[in-house]
This record gives C-alpha cells, sequence and structure tokens, in this order.
C-alpha cells in the first residue's frame, strides 16, 4: 500500500480538546509540518499560552513550556537568551497576545528577540466562554458585549499586525488565514517563511492567523468560514506586512 | 575602641568617598568596619551623609545617632548633625562654607577652612581631604598610610596620579587641626 | 582571596556571579538599582546576559523561562516591583523551576518610600502568589552573610528545584563592609533532566507546567510539594541564637534589625540585665524549635521589626503560650533605635532586674 498521506511528526498522538470544526487543529498542523520541515523538531522550544490553546504543550512534539497568561514572549526571550541555539517559538490566541500580553509581544518584536510567534485570531475569548476580546468586530456579540461591540464604549477592534510592522526590531509580519485550503496553503508558506527567519538569525517574527470559533460565535463550522471571510477579511486584511528586507 | 562618625556635605564636596576612604582603611587594620550612606532624592544638590563605624567588635547597628565625631561640610549638616555629637565627643567644621559657630560646649571643636586650603594647594576639589585629614589628627581612629592604602582600591588604579595632591591636602588638614588640638588640649 | 569593601547591592551580584550565574533579567527600581547596573557591567564579562525587561512582570517570567532551560538565573527587585512579580514566583513555584530572587525591601503599602523596611514578611513567606506553595527566604543581617546566602541559596534552589528568595532591606543593599567570597559547602545535585533544552530527537519532550486540569492530578502534585516542604523544613532551617538559656528576657529580630538588636543587647548587659537573642536566618522554614531552649525564667519575648508587626505571628506559634510575646516595631523607613529597644526590654523586666 503507498502511503500518500500521513500525520506530521511534529504533532503527538494526544487526541485535541478543541472543539469540533475550531480551526486551531488546523493551524497546529501547520506549525507540526514546518516545524517537522525545517528539521528544527528535536531542537525546538515552544512556549504555550493560556486560552484556548493552553494544552498546545501536549500537541507539539517538541520540548515546550507553559506560560502565565499574556506572558509567551517573555518566556520565550528568557529560553532564546540563555539558549541562542534552540529554535524558539510562542503559540498564542488574542485575548492572550492582544490584550494582556501587550507589553510582551510589543518589547519582545521591539528588542528584535529573535523568536517567532503565531499568533491566533478568533475575535473573542473561547476557553473562557465567549467574551469579548480587543479584537472583537464592531457590532459582534459576546458575553461580555451581550448588545454587541459598541466603539464609543470598547473602542475599535486592535490591529496587531499592523502595528507590530511599524517596529523596527519585528523582520517579519504577516497576516493569513485559514478559511479556504487555498489561504491554508498560504498561511503554511508565511509559518515557514516565518521560521526560517529566526533559523537565519535575523530578529522577530511573527504570523496572524485568522481564525474560527464557531462554538462562541453561534455558528456552523461552515457558516463560521464564511463569516470569517465577510467579517474578519475586511476589517484584518490578508497579506505580508513586513520582510526583512523592508527593514532598514 | 569605636569610632561612630557621620559625614555630611552638600552632593558634590566628596562626603561618601570620605567615609569609603576611612572604611577601607579601617578594614586594611583588620577592624571591624561598616559604611551606610544615605540614599535618595536628597543625594541630589541636597544634604548627603554617610555613617562609618570602625571598631574593635563586630558592629552592631550600622546606623550612628550617637555620633563620636561629625565631620560637617556646609552649614545644614551643622545644624542637623551637631547635637548628634556625645559629650566629649569631637565636630569638624568646614568654617569656609559655614558662617556660624557651633553651639556646644561639651564637645572639641575644630574650625578648619578646607576649601581655602584646598585652593592654596591648587586644588579646591580635595577639600574633602582636608578635612579627613583634619579629623585623623584630631581623633587618630586610622594610621593616614592605611588611608592612602585605600585610596586606588576606593578610587581605581586609573587614579593614581591623584594621589600626592591628596596626600598634601591630608597633611594641610592635619597640621590645621594639630594647632588647634594643643589650644584645646 | 583577600577582603574587598562592597555595598551590599553589587555584593550581591559578585555572589550570584561566583555561584555560576550567568543570567539576569530585572528592571530598575530604588533601593536595588545598583544590582542590574553591576550585572549589565560584569555579566557580558563573564559571557553572561544581563537584560533589562520592560516590566517586572516580564522579568520574572523570563526568568521562568531561563530557568525551565535549564539554566542558573536570577532577579531582584524592591518591595512594589516584588508585587508585580508574585505572578511570575507562583508559576515558578508551581512548575517547580530553581531560581533565586532578591526583594531589597522598602516601605509600603502602595509605592510608599524608598527607605529600609521589612514590611514583606507576610508576602514571602505566606505566599504572595496564588496556591499553596513556599519560597525559602533566607534574611542575611550582614554584607558578608548576604555573600554566602546568595552562593548557598542557588545551591538550595537547584536542589529542590524551588525558588529561593533573599530578603534583605534598603539598608543591606546600599551598606558597605568587608565580604570574603569563600566556596560553601559542595551539595550534590542532580542533573537538570528535566529542562526543555531540545529533545536532541533522544527523549520524548519535556514540558515546564503548573496546569493540572483534573482535580486529582493536581491534588497528587500539591501532596507532592508538600512532601518537599517538609523535607526542606527539616534539612533548611537556618537560625543564630545568643545567650537564650540564660535569659530573662529574649529578643527575637532578624535581618540588619537584629543587629540594631545586638547593640541593645551589649548595652544591656553592661547594665546587669540578661538578654539573648533569636535571629531567624532563615524565614521560611522558620526556626520554631529553637524557642523550646529558651529558660523557663525567662520573662517575655520582645519581638523588634522595622513593620508593624509580621514576624511576631511565628514567634507566637513557636512559643505557643509558653512566653508573653510582645512588639516593637517602626515603620516607613524609620529605623528602631537601640535605647527604643532598652526601653521595651526594661519594661518587660517590670523594674526588677
Amino acid at each position: 500500500m503507498t502511503v500518500v498521506f500521513q500525520k506530521t511528526k511534529g504533532l503527538t498522538d494526544n487526541p485535541t480538546h478543541y472543539c469540533p470544526g475550531c480551526t486551531h487543529g488546523i493551524i497546529h498542523r501547520l506549525v507540526g509540518e514546518v516545524l517537522e520541515e525545517l528539521g528544527v523538531l528535536d531542537n525546538a522550544i515552544g512556549v504555550a499560552p493560556v486560552g484556548c490553546s493552553v494544552f498546545a504543550y501536549n500537541y507539539f512534539n517538541c520540548d515546550m513550556q507553559q506560560a502565565a497568561h499574556g506572558r509567551a514572549p517573555a518566556v520565550a526571550t528568557g529560553i532564546k537568551r540563555v539558549r541562542p541555539d534552540n529554535f524558539v517559538f510562542t503559540y498564542q490566541g488574542d485575548g492572550d497576545l492582544a490584550s494582556i500580553g501587550t507589553a510582551e509581544i510589543v518589547h519582545a518584536a521591539h528588542r528584535g528577540e529573535k523568536i517567532s510567534t503565531v499568533f491566533v485570531n478568533n475575535a473573542i475569548y473561547g476557553m473562557t466562554g465567549g467574551q469579548m476580546a480587543p479584537t472583537t468586530l464592531i457590532g459582534q456579540k459576546a458575553t461580555t458585549a451581550p448588545y454587541g461591540r459598541d466603539e464609543a464604549h470598547s473602542g475599535r477592534p486592535i490591529r496587531i499586525s499592523e502595528m507590530l510592522s511599524t517596529i523596527h526590531g519585528a523582520k517579519f509580519v504577516e497576516r493569513v488565514a485559514v478559511n479556504t485550503p487555498a489561504n491554508i496553503r498560504k498561511a503554511k508558506k508565511a509559518i515557514k517563511e516565518c521560521f526560517q527567519i529566526q533559523l537565519e538569525g535575523k530578529g522577530f517574527g511573527i504570523v496572524e492567523v485568522l481564525s474560527t470559533c464557531p462554538t462562541n460565535w453561534g455558528l456552523t463550522p461552515e457558516e463560521a468560514m464564511k463569516w470569517l471571510e465577510d467579517n474578519m477579511i475586511p476589517y484584518y486584511p490578508l497579506g505580508n506586512f513586513r520582510r526583512p528586507e523592508e527593514v532598514e | 575602641m569605636e569610632e561612630r562618625i557621620i559625614i555630611a556635605g552638600f552632593g558634590g564636596q566628596g562626603v561618601m568617598a570620605m567615609g569609603q576612604l576611612l572604611t577601607y582603611a579601617g578594614m586594611i587594620e583588620d577592624k571591624k568596619v561598616s559604611w551606610l550612606p544615605s540614599y535618595g532624592p536628597e543625594m541630589r544638590g541636597g544634604t548627603a551623609n554617610c555613617s562609618v563605624i570602625i571598631s574593635d567588635e563586630a558592629v552592631g547597628s550600622p546606623v550612628v545617632i550617637d555620633s563620636t565625631a561629625a565631620i560637617v561640610m556646609n552649614r545644614p549638616s551643622l545644624d542637623k548633625f551637631e547635637n548628634l555629637v556625645i559629650p566629649n565627643g569631637r565636630l569638624l567644621i568646614n568654617s569656609s562654607l559655614i558662617d556660624r559657630e557651633a553651639t556646644r560646649d561639651d564637645i572639641e571643636i575644630y574650625y578648619i577652612p578646607a576649601n581655602e586650603i584646598a585652593d592654596s594647594i591648587g586644588n579646591s576639589r580635595v577639600a574633602n581631604m582636608v578635612m579627613l585629614g583634619a579629623y585623623l589628627e584630631a581623633v587618630e581612629p586610622v594610621k593616614v598610610e592605611s588611608i592612602l592604602e585605600a585610596f586606588t582600591k576606593v578610587f581605581g588604579e586609573n587614579r593614581a596620579h591623584l594621589l600626592p595632591i591628596n596626600k598634601e591636602a591630608l597633611e594641610k588638614g592635619a597640621e590645621a587641626a594639630r594647632k588647634q588640638k594643643e589650644a584645646i588640649v | 582571596m583577600a577582603k574587598v569593601l562592597m555595598k551590599g547591592n553589587e555584593a550581591i551580584g559578585a555572589a550570584a556571579i561566583k555561584a555560576g550565574c550567568k543570567y539576569f533579567f530585572g528592571y530598575p527600581i530604588t533601593p536595588q538599582s545598583e544590582l542590574p547596573e553591576y550585572m549589565s557591567r560584569e555579566l557580558p564579562k563573564v559571557g553572561g546576559i544581563f537584560l533589562q525587561a520592560e516590566s517586572e512582570v516580564a522579568a520574572i517570567n523570563m526568568v521562568y523561562g531561563a530557568a525551565g532551560a535549564g539554566e542558573r538565573v536570577m532577579t531582584s527587585s524592591s518591595s512594589p516591583g516584588i508585587s508585580l512579580k508574585q505572578e511570575g514566583i507562583t508559576y515558578i513555584a508551581g512548575a517547580e523551576l530553581p531560581c533565586l530572587i532578591v526583594n531589597i525591601m522598602r516601605g509600603g503599602p502602595g509605592l510608599g518610600s524608598i527607605q529600609p523596611s521589612q514590611t514583606d514578611y507576610f508576602q514571602a513567606t505566606r505566599g504572595g502568589g496564588n496556591g499553596d506553595y513556599r519560597l525559602v527566604v533566607l534574611a542575611p543581617a550582614d554584607v558578608q552573610e548576604l555573600v554566602d546566602l546568595i552562593i548557598e541559596g542557588f545551591d538550595i534552589a537547584d536542589q529542590y528545584r524551588n525558588p529561593v528568595m533573599i530578603l534583605g532591606d534598603g539598608m543591606i543593599g546600599q551598606m558597605m563592609e568587608p565580604v570574603e567570597f569563600t566556596t560553601p559547602k559542595q551539595r550534590e545535585l542532580s542533573e537538570k533532566d528535566w529542562a526543555t533544552v531540545g529533545t536532541g530527537g533522544k527523549r520524548n519532550p519535556n514540558i515546564i507546567n503548573s496546569l493540572y486540569i483534573d482535580p486529582e492530578s493536581l491534588e497528587k502534585h500539591n501532596i507532592k510539594l508538600q512532601e518537599k516542604y517538609k523535607i526542606i523544613k527539616e534539612n533548611e532551617v537556618k537560625v543564630e541564637s545568643y545567650n537564650i538559656e540564660d535569659a530573662d528576657v529574649v529578643i527575637a529580630a532578624y535581618g540588619t534589625t537584629a543587629r540594631i538588636a545586638k547593640t541593645a543587647i551589649s548595652k544591656l548587659e553592661k547594665e546587669g540585665y540578661k538578654v539573648g537573642l533569636i535571629r531567624p536566618i532563615s524565614l521560611w522554614p522558620y526556626p520554631y524549635d529553637e524557642f523550646n531552649k529558651i529558660s523557663d525564667r525567662c520573662k517575655g519575648i520582645l519581638t523588634v521589626e522595622m513593620n508593624s508587626g509580621q514576624m511576631v505571628d511565628d514567634v507566637k506559634i513557636a512559643v505557643d503560650g509558653r512566653f508573653p510575646v510582645s512588639f516593637y516595631g517602626r515603620t516607613g523607613g524609620m529605623v528602631p533605635t537601640p535605647d527604643a529597644i532598652i526601653e521595651r526590654v526594661k519594661e518587660i523586666y517590670g523594674g526588677e532586674k
């Protein structure tokens, strides 16, 4: 029998806890495949956040540390500074990175830490039950924004990639989505390029991945993909914001 | 023997350095020593001071509140520390910058025109060493040689060329104190 | 090595480097800033790294990462900054990572003052962060002891995979005293085979973690931690006592306050009073048993602290009603004087010697 597809060695055999239809599974696989393809699995140290992907340490098949809420870039900094020859990455959600952890991500980027961040943006707090995130869209309902996000009350959703691309130390910034096969392929390409930036010692890199949360959005997985396309991409445009050659 | 000294002046007069020299010299002579600075915003421009203890016994409290001697480099320091000197203790006043006399009559008081003496040997910045020289003469807690040995330890080898002028300042201060000591005793 | 005169804060740095610590993550705050300054100057010379973090929160989480990667690492701060570090400290304790944390205490609460105090005793010995955890807390009284405890502290941290806190006050950080760097007794330390250094393709992944979502697993983890704390209590108590078998009054004090108490005691002895001293050096584990050695003739215990009465709770636990326990303290950066202590001791004597 010919093997036409097999699970990446970048992931363990542990069954994930993610909800049906959640795109964390896709993103995990992309990260796992890239770690394997770049040959860094044996050398990698990953940092898991607090939020839906808190158990990422059980899924990525490499050494892992679990960090306090928002502090993954600081933990990764500590690891990379004492182990500069290891590949160090963080995997963080939007509550973790874009709310409580803004200081840590901004300053890790600012110092040009040679770490890579996978930032999963699904516009909501998933693990705690659908509360409003800094990335929640205007009018989008959340358990702490039952009437929909009101700009006058909570401001506009924060655009992390645009913000980080103004920071000199950030050498790679790209926003991708995992709502279609074509976008998934582009997402993997971006993650690979981002990780290579670290391997080449060029500085900080981040890939923002627009992701779905069918459970907390109250939609079927298919509807959620459509909602991402219709609502998130217009506000969070896809594309590359920064490559090393653009930074002088 | 236990000497508990307060050295005070405004920032830039070298009061911390005087204390460190004295402390280091005590250590060289195998005495028990401690140096405790005042710290905080007052270090900039206001009154700075340090407490030095040189003792034959282990140093207990490093805070000096009943000083055997006080070296005051400016007027606010005299006002603040004159009354902390124990009876029969010593008070050394930089009379170049302090326009009043001490009010105590139960202590030995020395008036040293430290800035004038420093100027007369060509370096106004060694006024602190003039005062230190006067103090060493008045009390003899450590040998002058130990202070000189401590000099490069405290200030670094790259300041070794300043040793002669500082030595001269110590001697001039001692000379000024000697005359007054004879008058007191 | 010959004696050198060093400021407490700088001596901490020199001792840490001597102990093989090459990594320091911190944030400036008075009265301990000479320490990060010293490390920024000296660590590059030994191939180490000093990093000024964006906040105390980030600094302690960098320590978590570096300790998890198996390296000797430290941070330092002063009271309000230590409050910010509590999140990271409880994670470090939960994940059982070794590291050294220095708190050069200043007056509180809130921004308080920058003058010496001992107001973080509760925070250091009772937790400060969430959860059932303990730090080994060591309180030096002079710069030499500070140096010795820093060097041993790293070994204690590694031996038990537990954070160690050095609890000093602004006075010990700022003062200069002669120090000598000696090699402490060697402890048997095992390989850090739990650290995340990359699997090298040779083993299953190592995971540094304090999350146990299943209650049974978390209880098991907590029981394991408590068993470790029990062993630390048996092995790591440090205390200095003076004349407690023969004293009419015993003073309990730690850190620089104990030095002031010693000055008071020597003055009292000249007047014929018999006063002893218990100076806890390890604040956790606390030297409760030492108080059992106090003679029955003792009229009372006087606890002296630079706070409103914190260690006095441990003294009461230790004497368990055997003696009356009284308290004298100054706060806000005010330092107790020997004379004020003498007055309290004489009150306990009640006029008769």
